[in-house]
């Protein structure tokens, strides 16, 4: 499936096609615990795609597999044509890898370590030179380059991370968790960074943060339990989150108590509402859920009827089932799934078809390892 | 061979980057010096008493002081070896930069000879201290150069194995603290099986006695190149390297 992209401004279209990582059946298994299982999914060229999913989902196995760092137990991966195991280094040499702590010897300098990993990297010379600034300059470590890595602060540590990722001009760029344990200031740069880079990289990140995909990715692995539970470009679904035709609405009466019964019942005549539900009465204001018919724009006339009843319109705003529920509704049978499923419609058709290989499979019973 | 020599550099550049070299430097000249200062002394007094005493047949350099030196250094490095091995790969599995290596373009060899090769580098800078004492020796004495130099080479041998054999055990955890005192245990144990000949001599006590790191020295320090002894220490350090190689790979495998 190659989904569309509504907004994309940096990638080229032409090289949509190309497929720059394909994984197919990934598992791998630990002593007592299966971390990854049966992992399919497929990165074009130029994407960014997050890989979501919470704590000891597998997504850092996943990760180390297709950097070479972990053999994988069966399945296969293969990175800009090259087989992970049977052409590792190819592989390596095309990849640039942010583990979860950035590698950094604490006792080198920030140009040192860069340089170091150049050489790694197989870069020499000149263009080793050319490319230590350029990465210096790119991810903003031009200040520190003579400092030792073991006094600079997370936010440069992480940067200079980032730096040695880049330093070869990969074209896979991997990214683990990239602003955990960030500040926010230094999420929002190192997020922007990395929206910088995708026009020539590759990348893949990992997060267990649903806002961080939203921002920064344009499609989403959601793993689980080891397992793809769904895969989606974040437009389809933040657009599945919007599709709620429901409405909340606060109302306060002017005067005396606000009668629940009768707010319905002046609601219900709205065109287009098919049915109103109590959600919450309190002295100051009752909240109402308007649920409509497709495609009505019913806020308008809602805000009118509450009005002319003689209320007091509190909040109005559609309710949208928030990216967390859809993640707590793939991820776990628990309460939150029910909440929004049901109102999906037709908007969450993409999603669903995505993650209907799972569905209807009872839940893993594995202990989920933290 | 270019991505064993970045590695071995960044090694030495580490070494010498924080107090480890330095350290080991100072406190092996210090030992050296003290063994020199005496195996001096006991030679010139010694030889003014033959003098006055008349026995008056000559006695050399090379036997009375060069060789008991260099089977001190010989046993003195046992005790050096577990402080430059441990960190080699303990650290890199601690802080997780063995992740950015394993992943670069590098094969795990190149990786493991680049460190090892910087571990005799470091050993070698300590010799460099006891080359610095001989050459007084050489100044204001006629010592044979020849065994000087065979025994130096068999004392890089010999490093070279314990060196390889701490670079395995290194690679076997996270803590340099374990790595350090469990190559300090082989060390220890390698030297001390040596000593078995000395009241035994059943088939037993002899493997045990081959086995001994020190006792291959022996000929080495007599200025006597014995391939036997040679073979051993080359195997020896064959072997380390290759568990370190498996161990790598085993490493990528359970981690």
């Amino acid at each position: 499936m190659v989904p569309v992209f509504a907004h994309d401004p940096c990638t080229r279209k032409s090289n949509r096609h190309l497929k720059m990582i394909t994984v197919k059946e990934l598992t791998r298994k630990y002593a007592h615990t299966t971390a990854v299982n049966q992992v399919s999914f497929s990165v074009a060229k130029g994407q960014i795609v997050g890989f979501l999913g919470p704590n000891g989902a597998g997504k850092t196995t996943t990760m180390r597999m297709l950097t070479c760092f972990l053999p994988p137990t069966s399945g296969t991966a293969t990175v800009a044509g090259f087989d992970v195991l049977d052409q590792s280094l190819e592989v390596r040499k095309r990849i640039g890898y942010l583990p979860e702590t950035p590698p950094i010897y604490p006792e080198m300098e920030t140009g040192e370590y860069l340089r170091f990993v150049g050489r790694l990297k197989g870069l020499r010379g000149a263009e080793l030179e050319k490319r230590v600034d350029y990465v210096a300059g790119r991810c903003a470590v031009g200040d520190v380059i003579k400092k030792l890595l073991g006094k600079l602060s997370k936010g440069y540590r992480q940067r200079v991370g980032l730096a040695q990722a880049i330093i070869h001009n990969p074209d896979v760029l991997i990214l683990d968790e990239p602003t955990a344990g960030l500040d926010p200031k230094q999420i929002n740069e190192t997020r922007d960074l990395i929206k910088d880079l995708a026009g020539e990289h590759t990348i893949i990140l990992s997060t267990h943060i649903l806002p961080e995909v939203e921002q920064t990715c344009e499609q989403v692995i959601i793993i689980n339990k080891g397992r793809v539970v769904a895969t989606d470009s974040v437009a389809n679904l933040q657009s599945r989150a919007r599709n709620a035709e429901t409405t909340m609405i606060e109302i306060a009466p002017r005067q005396g108590t606000l009668d629940a019964g009768e707010v319905q019942q002046k609601l219900e005549r709205v065109t287009g509402i098919v049915h109103i539900t109590v959600k919450e009465q309190r002295g100051g204001g009752s909240l109402f859920e308007a649920e409509s018919r497709k495609g009505e724009l019913v806020r308008g006339d809602l805000a009118r009827a509450v009005i002319e009843a003689g209320w007091d319109l509190n909040e109005l705003r559609p309710a949208s089932m928030s990216l967390e529920e859809i993640f707590l509704q793939l991820t776990g049978a628990d309460a939150a799934a029910q909440n929004g499923e049901a109102k999906g419609g037709d908007g969450s058709g993409a999603a669903s078809a995505a993650a209907a290989p799972t569905e209807g499979e009872p839940q893993s019973v594995e202990e989920p390892h933290a | 061979m270019r991505n064993i020599w970045i590695v071995c550099r960044k090694e030495l550049r580490s070494y010498f980057a924080s107090p480890v070299a330095y350290l080991l430097l100072t406190m092996f000249a210090l030992i050296f010096g003290f063994f020199f200062w005496n195996a001096l002394g006991y030679f010139v007094v010694t030889g003014a008493e033959m003098q006055m005493s008349g026995q008056n047949f000559p006695m050399s350099i090379n036997q009375e002081i060069i060789r008991p030196l260099l089977s001190n250094v010989s046993v003195v490095g046992l005790f050096f070896i577990p402080l430059i091995t441990m960190r080699l790969f303990a650290e890199e599995k601690r802080t997780g930069t063995i992740e950015l290596l394993a992943t670069s373009p590098v094969r795990d060899i190149e990786i493991i000879l680049g460190k090892w090769l910087a571990a005799v580098g470091l050993y070698a800078c300590l010799l460099f201290f006891t080359a610095i004492n001989f050459a007084f020796l050489f100044r204001f004495g006629n010592p044979d150069w020849k065994p000087l130099a065979i025994g130096y080479l068999g004392l890089l041998l010999q490093a070279g194995a314990m060196l390889a054999l701490g670079t395995f055990i290194s690679t076997l955890t996270r803590n340099q603290i374990i790595a350090g005192a469990a190559t300090f245990g082989a060390c220890l144990l390698l030297w001390v099986f040596g000593w078995t000949t000395g009241y035994d001599s059943s088939t037993w006590a002899t493997v045990l006695s081959y086995l001994s790191i020190v006792t291959h020295f022996d000929s080495f320090g007599k200025g006597v190149m014995e391939s036997k002894d040679a073979i051993y220490y080359l195997t020896f350090i064959f072997l380390g390297l290759f568990f370190t190689a498996r161990s790598l790979e085993s490493m990528r495998w359970r981690s």
